[in-house]
């Protein structure tokens, strides 16, 4: 018992400090390097880098130290996420792609709880997030409400049109739930394309965000340096996707963290010790569709423009291609999953064109190298024996 | 000894051209210790599901202490006391023996959003206080099973699961439970072991009631107190075990005629 106490205390905070800041390089370099062969060379470090890693056990003790210091843990994301800023503090684009992949982590999360957690196959999260960077356009032009008030309607709008597809996915299973929801994603853009008062294809235009006097829209002066103004938002996607996470985090870790894994495994065991399938599957739901939401009221204000050919089956598909990529159910999967994702395509302009070949080629590696995805997730412990 | 616990009339259970239970009436006293016994597909599985609220029945009523449950939901059913253990092994082998067990005390803790997410406090004192009861149940059954309450249920042998599944039964505080097979894929000597503990600690559940499917007559013989006997869906016998083994309809059923 004494050697246990004094193993934990004697875990160090150094890898996981380590590991944060080789992350912070990986991304700033990422945005960063234009030239293409030397992104090349930079990826297949990193692949190499990390296979490595996992293969001399470094991973391992990255994880364990996270766990023993995860207050350590939390501030040094942030402070790495501010020195990262400071130094993209100037190229817009790399600003943009980067708001861009913390607000799909952000819908990575909803669905990692939609179908990591509950099982809940969800193949129109692109829809949800139109649904909310559409209800952010619309309240927008009609100068109604303030600016928070906007984005977390975008939420409740993507909750309230997914409650209507309740009932006929409270009603299937498996394979049917998510060929409802693929079905949901091509009327809704079936839908928007042809609607006038959402503009047809040619889309609306939405202004920029202004947080309670704080206006996203005008570059930042800070400490001397200039700051462009999408630096706001990629601290406002910072927040929301770290609060989805912590949001992921402790659903997880709780009772009803248990009842949803346990609605995933087997439904008649559930039901039999009394859960109410419905009730859990609709929490599941409506919390993803929430996050969705939110992410696509943000993009919206962010873009400046939305169209129907943002949120296509395609993009539900990348979606889901990211949480199968990151670990179906493991949120530490999803950042690195969607930086590759989403990243990659904008940086490599050889790939463009291929992006769906290729995270398609990609989805079939990794299941075929490591069918639990990228980093596989774990078993729940609690741990009871502190406070 | 006293007062019926649960009371089934005229059970009708039809899967297409087949009668899987064919008007069966069945009685569970209060305290008692019942062995359900029959051929294979005589109907005692089905009958567990429909008492279980899994399957919907053709015809036929069933009371629980006062209650009609015969239309409830397996939750409504398990809320009112009633607990069942399943053929084939069903634990979520990927999710800890804590996870699986708590299952059984979903009715015990607080599930609201506020709770779980909010007030991380309140959640972790129930928390320590459900593994805590967890592993005194567990403890009973095997001490060394209670310090592996945080292991995978897929670590554990084929006896300690068996263990984990009857402890998730009995976690809910039940006042009938339901035992399917509780010898299928172990030695007779395990099944034994197992039999005893729950025996052992059925007066610690407020003389619980026990209905055991099974195959393995020795046990049937030792442990129960009555015996029902199905074929074809209907009970050809009931009585103490000596006196039902010596039926001649039994035997036939179970022989064929000789």
């Amino acid at each position: 018992m004494r050697s246990g106490s004094k193993a934990m205390r004697s875990i160090s905070a150094g890898p996981v400090l380590v590991a944060v800041i080789v992350c912070a390089v990986v991304v700033t370099t990422l945005v960063r390097i234009e030239d293409q062969k030397l992104l090349v060379v930079e990826l297949a470090a990193i692949v190499i880098a990390t296979l490595l890693a996992m293969k001399f056990g470094i991973a391992d003790k990255v994880e364990t130290s996270a766990r023993h210091h995860p207050w350590i843990g939390r501030a040094s994301i942030i402070v790495a996420t501010l020195a990262v800023l400071s130094v993209l503090r100037e190229d817009t684009f790399g600003l943009l792609m980067l708001a861009t992949v913390l607000l799909y982590v952000t819908t990575c999360i909803g669905v990692t709880i939609q179908m990591g957690y509950a099982g809940l196959t969800n193949f129109s999260a692109a829809a949800f997030v139109g649904t909310g960077a559409y209800t952010a356009a619309l309240l927008d032009a009609r100068h109604l409400l303030p600016d928070p008030l906007i984005l977390l309607s975008g939420g409740l709008v993507a909750v309230a049109i997914g409650s209507l597809l309740l009932l006929p996915v409270l009603r299937t299973r498996g394979h049917y739930a998510a060929l409802i929801t693929l079905a949901f994603g091509v009327m809704f853009n079936v839908f928007l394309d042809a609607s006038d008062s959402l503009g047809g294809p040619q889309g609306l235009k939405v202004g920029g965000i202004n947080l309670l006097g704080w206006d996203f829209s005008n570059d930042l002066h800070l400490f001397g340096y200039e700051f462009s103004f999408y630096v706001n938002y990629v601290l406002l996607a910072s927040v929301v996707a770290s609060l989805a996470m912590v949001l992921a985090a402790i659903l997880d870790k709780s009772w009803i963290g248990i009842w949803l894994d346990a609605v995933r495994l087997d439904e008649t065991t559930s039901a039999v010790f009394g859960l109410n399938i419905g009730r859990w599957k609709i929490l599941a739901f409506t919390i993803g569709n929430f996050l969705a939401g939110i992410s696509g009221a943000i993009y919206a204000k962010m873009a400046g423009f939305i169209a129907p050919n943002n949120f296509t089956l395609s993009d539900s598909l990348i979606i889901v291609s990211i949480v199968i990529l990151g670990g179906i159910g493991n949120r530490w999967g999803v950042p690195p999953a969607a930086l590759i994702v989403i990243l990659l395509p904008e940086k490599l302009q050889f790939i463009q064109e291929y992006r769906l070949l290729l995270y398609a080629a990609l989805v079939i590696g990794i299941l075929v190298a490591r069918p639990g995805g990228f980093l596989e997730r774990r078993t729940r412990r609690f741990d009871l024996a502190t406070t | 000894m006293t007062g019926i616990l649960l009371e089934c009339r005229g059970l009708t259970m039809r899967f297409g051209g087949v009668l899987a239970l064919d008007g069966l009436d069945f009685t569970v006293n209060a305290g008692e210790v019942l062995g359900l016994i029959g051929p294979n597909g005589s109907g005692k599985t089905t009958f567990f599901n429909v008492v279980s609220g899994i399957y919907r029945l053709n015809a036929g009523t069933i009371h629980l202490e006062d209650s009609d449950i015969t239309h409830s939901s397996p939750g409504s059913i398990s809320a009112q006391g009633l607990a069942r253990t399943f053929q084939r092994s069903r634990l979520n082998l990927s999710l800890t023996v804590f996870d699986n067990v708590v299952l059984g005390a979903y009715r015990q803790v607080h599930s609201g959003l506020w709770h779980n997410i909010v007030r991380r406090r309140a959640f972790h004192d129930e928390a320590r206080r459900v593994a805590s009861e967890a592993r005194d149940l567990l403890a009973v059954f095997n001490v060394a099973l209670a310090d592996r309450l945080f292991d995978t249920a897929d670590s554990l042998g084929m006896i300690d699961r068996r263990r984990v599944e009857i402890c998730r039964a009995l976690i809910g505080h039940p006042k009938l439970v339901l035992l399917d097979e509780p010898s299928a894929g172990m030695t007779i000597d395990e099944t034994d072991a197992v039999m005893d503990e729950i025996l052992g600690i059925r007066k610690a559940f407020g003389d619980l009631s026990v209905v055991i499917v099974e195959h393995e007559m020795g046990l049937i013989q030792r442990v129960t107190d009555r015996c029902a006997v199905l074929n074809y869906g209907k009970k050809i016998a009931e009585g103490p075990y000596r006196e039902v083994s010596q039926d001649p309809v039994v035997r036939t059923a179970y022989l064929g005629h000789t």
